[in-house]
């Protein structure tokens, strides 16, 4: 079992350092997952954000909605960015002007596109050299904050604005890249992937990444009222379809050490996933089944990769 | 607001904002065409509501409560009006279906 910090929502922290007031769309899954990440890691915090919705609608000039230390540069260096601060938080420890003793963390946050894609070099390199900084990933799966556009992290078939579907092409021709198995191959202290639905496992993720020396990642599906299509008050349930169905795994690499944290016993047919949304409205039953076949198999390397069968047969 | 706004000699170098969480002077509840209303006699106080509202607009407040059936609790479960943005998590995923979402009308 994963460490278990938080045993249930009453043991979280009640103060809030994502003050209410933030513009990201009704019922956006990045609200919940960064109040419950700053709950986790308390004031003694700095947080580097990439530009996205995240960034945009937390921080609309002269208001922010950060009640914690926080920097934007630019797009494609939220890791490098963060990589300095910690240089320059040891250096000022290692002159005796901040508390030696005290331990600050040190957050980096992008988007799917901030991640996958343009922002990859710079993580690459903060891996690499093993700056002591969490990196949270929000992954809704597009460049959503200038229009819904394809990323490395858009699932196959999914409608964007860039992959558009009609009698050629049915949305995305590519599958998701897999983002955290290419972390993971970085030998960093701690990887995991967690999902909003549950909530004590990501918050218990999130303290674990914090904790450990060195870098961490933690990667989270985000979904999107507004990119993915669907009612607002449906955000969690997605979400929860997403594990159910085997679309999402919840997972941690601790120092090398493999565990699925979330088992699913029976999983659920992807079609209960992918017809509650819009993004997907273009499929055909039969092209449902070619991403059942792709869940199938991921979900038996996953099971291979433990040992056992964490993630069971299809049931419904 | 804009005659409020500072000029720029006045704005601190890198636009930087020095009070932290300041979101709050934008009211976002005038953004809900529903609105969610807790019944606190069906609220079993698991706390999912609060957990999951991506803007923190429900709070635990202290106020203890009693139902009709004899069940004591020690706080509450509260929307933040001025904040909620009427998305219809906390009813959709609320076990105890103790949340309505009820239209805004004047
Ligand atoms: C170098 C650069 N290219 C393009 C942009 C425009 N831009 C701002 S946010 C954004 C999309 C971000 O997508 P993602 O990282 O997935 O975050 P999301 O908006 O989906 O949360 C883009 C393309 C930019 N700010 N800088
Ligand atoms: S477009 Fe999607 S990710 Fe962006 S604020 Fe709206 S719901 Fe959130
Ligand atoms: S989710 Fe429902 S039962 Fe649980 S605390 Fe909220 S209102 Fe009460
Ligand atoms: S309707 Fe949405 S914004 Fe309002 S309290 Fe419920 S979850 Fe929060
Ligand atoms: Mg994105």
């Amino acid at each position: 079992m994963p460490e278990r910090y938080y045993k249930s929502l009453r043991d979280l922290p009640k103060e809030e350092y994502l003050a209410s007031g933030h513009r990201l769309c009704a019922g956006c899954a990045a609200g919940t997952i960064i109040r419950h990440l700053l709950k986790v890691a308390g004031p003694n915090t700095i947080v580097v954000t990439a530009t996205g919705c995240l960034e945009v609608a937390t921080t609309p000039y002269p208001l922010t909605a950060w009640r914690v230390p926080w920097i934007h540069v630019a797009f494609e260096n939220a890791a490098s960015v963060a990589s300095g601060v910690e240089a320059a938080i040891k250096a000022l420890q290692r002159k005796g002007l901040i508390d030696p003793s005290k331990r600050i963390n040190i957050i980096a946050i992008g988007g799917d596109g901030g991640t996958y894609d343009i922002g990859f070099q710079a993580l690459s390199g903060m891996l690499e050299r093993g700056h002591k900084v969490m990196y949270l990933l929000y992954d809704n799966e597009a460049y959503m904050n200038t229009g819904i556009q394809r990323s490395g992290g858009t699932p196959q078939f999914a409608w964007t604005t860039t992959t558009p579907a009609g009698r050629v092409w049915k949305g995305k021709h590519q599958p998701k890249k897999p983002i955290s198995d290419i972390v993971a191959a970085h030998r960093i202290p701690y990887v995991a992937t967690a999902n909003p639905a549950y909530v004590l496992d990501m918050v218990n993720k999130f303290r674990r990444a914090l904790e450990v020396e060195g870098p961490s990642f933690v990667h989270v599906i985000q979904p999107c009222p507004t990119g993915w299509r669907f009612d607002p008050s449906k955000s969690i349930e997605i979400a929860k379809l997403a594990t159910e169905t085997g679309m999402w795994i919840n997972w941690e690499l601790d120092h090398g050490e493999f565990r699925v944290t979330v088992p699913v016993p029976k999983r659920k047919h992807v079609k209960h996933y992918i017809r509650a949304q819009g993004r997907f409205r273009h499929l055909t039953d039969e092209d449902i089944e070619k991403i059942q076949e792709y869940i199938n198999k991921e979900v038996e390397r996953i099971n291979k990769l433990v040992g056992k069968e964490v993630i069971g047969p299809l049931a419904e | 607001m804009s005659s409020e706004l500072p000029t720029w000699k006045e704005i601190p170098i890198a636009g930087t904002i020095l009070e932290p969480g300041n979101s709050v002077k934008y009211k976002t509840g005038d953004w809900r065409t529903f609105r969610p209303v807790i019944d606190q006699e069906k609220c079993v106080r698991c706390l999912f509501c609060w957990a999951y509202c991506p803007d923190a607009a429900v709070k635990i407040v202290e106020k203890p409560y009693r139902t009709q059936s004899g069940r004591e609790y020690q706080f509450s479960v509260e929307i933040d009006y001025d904040y909620c943005k009427g998305c219809g998590i906390c009813a959709n995923e609320c076990p105890a279906k103790a949340i309505q979402m009820v239209e805004e009308v004047k």
